[in-house]
């Protein structure tokens, strides 16, 4: 039975040195810590006192002096001090005081002294002298394992606050103050068939927009101004999942559910204290620029969040993902500055990003593609000026900021790609009805296709479009594969050379076009034939598994060659970033590990009898 | 639950408490109550550092004593410098009336947990012996004393008394010293929450899950350092704080 407190134990499991610590140490050391208070400008340690305990911060913050009275260091919550007078005599030789309300957990002497014994790890994370520096560097590490392995439920500081949906808006505003939060759940009421459970949100945000810039009295129910279709999030899924949901959604409010029933919410502030580099820091900065110019000065931002989570060991998906969110936020963003610009747009229009940006596979190689969607009230004569002018300025400030200009020139700025809704279905019906290899070689790219901007759902119409016709055509089918057979991977590697599947020997090989275009062009096929909406080749993958077309175990080896290869390519950019390099997708294969080279082996052959299996299954044994 | 204002006034008249307890070790009969009351308590005047202290939590069936038993107990010893996780006490007790599912849902002990947990009477010796030369420190005084009192009135047909230090009536004494004004009313005003989470809050004391026992003993033991440590002095005679 657990006779610990459960709270300072999970504090310590977090935190140097005592995180190196096995778990029945530590559990041992917690039922021997002593608590105490300190207020704000108080003393907590005065020169040549002499020091009984190591000095751990639970919370509040601390100054530490030295002799002369200059400020030595500045600690919060996890740092501890008191150490130099512990390992010498007893003696304090760095005067502390608490700067805020300040809660210390002490380790005592006798405990520190085992400790310092037995375990070299905690000798040495408490005897380095320049231990700032140490700090960030294990923090750095620390945060982004975090972000990788900690539960949503870490994140969660205080007990969610909620009121019944007949509740009046003054009623909500009241207890928000209250409890001084900036969202509030809505409950059923009890009369409701669902009683007891979530109906939405309200944030402080609608209480200003829906309520007091509608003029809406303030008796109004608060059912009237909630956001009923809540996204949401399980309190056992990773903390990167609810970053990515909020990144995805643009949300500032995730409530966490635990069977059904709310448990807390978290607030993006929560998910950006993890670290200031991160994605979700660099997407809120975007929306904070107010020109191109600005919007190009976040590139380094951009690349360095790459580096990071290359280095803080995240997937491929993960990283994708963020990429493509950071992505679609450039674009958004210069579309409002566009308008702001050019003043509003003379019909509603859908700004589309085609490809891996779609695809939630972006790197950080990329060129942009993208399209519009016009309404049908589209008039050439009167309107294309607009357009043409608004593509532009999106594509101009797209390739300011990295995003080169699509060498296909399947861009919104190509007349072609700036077309009324009925022209696009019309392009994918022809597209689907008659299937022709050079037609298809330039346009299967649209068949990844997402709204970014204006009337996104005009996207999801296209999307709808597509998988009800595609799945139907034989020969739109046997036509894609076809056209994904066009990039094949090579054989595998011979000392220095890349070993192509005819015996031809190249000096190096290109991640994208060998490897992860077809399998991404493979799952593409797959996908539009058992209807699937995914765009996400890992969850386009996952719906193939479960359409069970693929022969046993072919679907998850799939997805681990996907894994490796995208991981290859991403580790290779992020190696020429660091290195002031240049990244692209060429590797030499002498700059692969010999673990890479064999994995890799592995995966070109599993991609190379899924192209046949693919061959097979759409174009007939021919 | 919260108190009302008439309560706290009613609540200032003060009890002898060593001349009770010198009563009461004549009184009773059972060894465990006789060793309790021999220990003694303080005079009213000891000032509050020179006082050792232990928190209290009970998770109980529910809230009234009658009817309802304990399910769990948490206690930490502490005194104005420090609190001791080494003498911290957690026990599952088996109540004698039924767990419902509602008081489960807040103290997670579940019906398995509570069929292999002995009876109170088995750690009543251990418990007593940890409150034993100590003033005990609860947040809200309607659960511990009472719940305390009654099991063992049910089981040995002697009760038990003692003071206490409330954190909730200190913070009560703070906040909810004067109703609000008719137009603070109107203006929307509320009383603020005096509820441990809230209070702790006012303290800047971190978040700690509640309803374990041991950890919010542990809270509690906190915000009183931390109420003395803004409102009042080491010297503060213990009679202004105990009920």
């Amino acid at each position: 039975m657990q006779i610990e407190p459960i709270e300072v134990l999970d504090f310590l499991r977090r935190f140097p040195p005592f995180n190196c610590l096995p778990e029945e140490t530590l559990g041992w050391v917690v039922s021997e810590i002593e608590v105490g208070y300190f207020k704000a400008d108080t003393q907590i340690l005065e020169l040549g006192q002499h020091v009984d305990a190591l000095h751990v911060i639970r919370s509040g913050a601390v100054d530490i002096y030295r002799r002369n009275g200059e400020l030595y260091n500045k600690m919060s919550e996890g740092g501890f001090f008191g150490e130099f007078g512990l390992l010498r005599d007893g003696k304090i030789r760095f005067p502390a005081k608490a700067i805020e309300d300040t809660l210390i957990y002490f380790v005592p002497l006798t405990v520190f002294n085992k400790l310092f014994d037995e375990f070299e790890q905690f000798a040495d994370a408490v005897e380095i002298e320049d231990r700032t520096r140490l700090r960030q560097a294990v923090a750095r590490r620390e945060d982004a394992n975090e972000l990788m392995t900690s539960k949503v439920t870490s994140l969660i500081n205080r007990e969610p606050v909620s009121i019944t949906s007949d509740a009046s808006v003054h009623e909500a505003a009241l207890l928000m103050t209250e409890s001084s939060i900036s969202s509030l759940l809505i409950m059923h009421p009890s009369s409701h068939a669902m009683a007891g459970g979530l109906a939405g949100i309200i944030t402080d945000r609608d209480l200003r927009t829906r309520v007091v810039a509608e003029g809406l009295p303030y008796t109004t129910p608060v059912s009237e101004i909630m956001t009923e279709e809540l996204i949401t999030i399980e309190a056992n899924q990773f903390v990167f999942e609810a970053m990515l949901a909020m990144l995805r959604h643009n949300l500032h409010h995730l409530p966490v559910l635990q069977k059904d029933r709310p448990v807390g919410v978290i607030a993006i502030s929560d998910i950006i204290r993890y670290e200031s580099q991160n994605s979700l820091f660099v997407v809120s900065n975007i929306f904070r620029q107010h020109s191109v110019n600005d919007l190009k000065g976040l590139v380094s931002d951009v690349r360095a969040s790459f580096i990071r989570m290359v280095n803080e060991d995240a997937n491929s998906r993960m990283i994708g993902s963020s990429m493509a969110v950071i992505g679609r936020s450039f674009k958004q963003r210069l579309l409002e500055l566009g308008e702001e610009e050019l003043g509003p747009p003379p019909v509603p229009y859908c700004f589309l990003a085609l490809g891996s940006m779609a695809r939630d596979e972006m790197l950080i190689v990329t060129d942009q593609d993208n399209a519009m969607i016009l309404d049908d009230s589209f008039d050439p004569k009167q309107h294309d000026a607009y357009f043409e002018a608004l593509a532009k300025f999106v594509s101009d400030g797209l390739d300011a900021c990295g995003y080169t200009y699509c060498t296909g020139n399947i861009m919104a700025t190509n007349k072609q790609w700036r077309q009324p809704k009925r022209v696009w279905q019309q392009y994918f019906t022809e597209w689907i009805d008659n299937p022709s290899l050079e037609g298809l070689l330039h346009s299967s790219i649209f068949f990844d296709l997402e709204g970014v901007w204006g009337k996104t759902e005009w996207a999801d119409h296209l999307n709808d479009h597509i998988v009800r016709k595609a799945r139907q055509s034989k020969r739109f089918l046997a036509a894609m594969s076809r056209n994904a057979l066009n990039r094949t991977p090579p054989l595998g590697f011979f000392k220095d050379f890349v070993m192509e599947q005819d015996g031809r020997q190249n000096n190096t090989i290109n991640m994208k076009r060998r490897g992860t275009a077809p399998l991404a062009d493979l799952a593409r096929v797959h996908a539009l034939a058992i209807g699937s909406k995914a765009r996400n080749s890992f969850l386009r993958l996952d719906e193939i598994i479960e359409a069970d077309i693929l022969p046993r175990g072919r679907g998850q080896d799939l997805r681990d060659a996907l894994e490796l290869i995208s991981m290859v390519r991403i580790r290779h950019q992020a190696l020429a970033l660091e290195r002031g390099e240049t990244p692209d997708n060429s590797i030499a294969p002498e700059n692969l590990s010999e673990f890479e080279r064999k994995n890799l082996k592995d995966a070109f052959q599993i991609l190379s009898n899924a192209q046949k299996f693919m061959k097979f299954r759409y174009q007939g044994a021919r | 639950m919260y108190l009302s204002t008439e309560k706290i006034k009613a609540d200032t008249q003060q009890f002898d408490w060593i001349q009770l307890y010198q009563q009461r070790l004549e009184v009773v009969k059972d060894d465990r109550l006789k060793s309790f009351y021999a220990a003694g308590t303080f005079a009213p005047d000891t000032p509050i550092k020179s006082i050792p202290f232990v928190a209290v939590d009970f998770e109980t069936t529910g809230f009234d004593p009658k009817s309802d038993g304990i399910v769990s107990i948490g206690l930490v010893p502490f005194d104005l410098k420090r609190i001791h996780c080494k003498g911290a006490k957690h026990w599952i007790v088996r109540p004698r009336t039924a767990l419902d599912k509602e008081s489960v849902v807040v103290h997670g002990i579940t019906h398995s947990d509570i069929k292999s947990a002995p009876d109170m009477m088995r750690i009543v010796e251990y418990l007593l012996k940890a409150l034993e030369g100590r003033i005990v420190v609860v947040h809200h005084r309607g659960i511990e004393r009472p719940f305390l009192n009654a099991a063992l009135e049910k089981r040995i047909n002697e009760g038990i008394v003692f003071p206490v230090v409330d954190t909730m009536e200190l913070e009560a004494r703070l906040h909810r010293a004067k109703p609000l004004t008719l137009w603070q009313r109107f203006r929307g005003h509320a009383l603020p929450s005096i509820r441990l989470v809230d209070s702790r809050e006012r303290y800047h004391l971190p978040y700690y899950r509640q309803h374990h026992a041991l950890t919010d003993a542990l809270a509690t033991a906190e915000l009183f350092l931390a109420q003395v440590s803004h409102r009042f002095s080491e010297d503060t005679p213990i009679s202004e704080l105990w009920k």
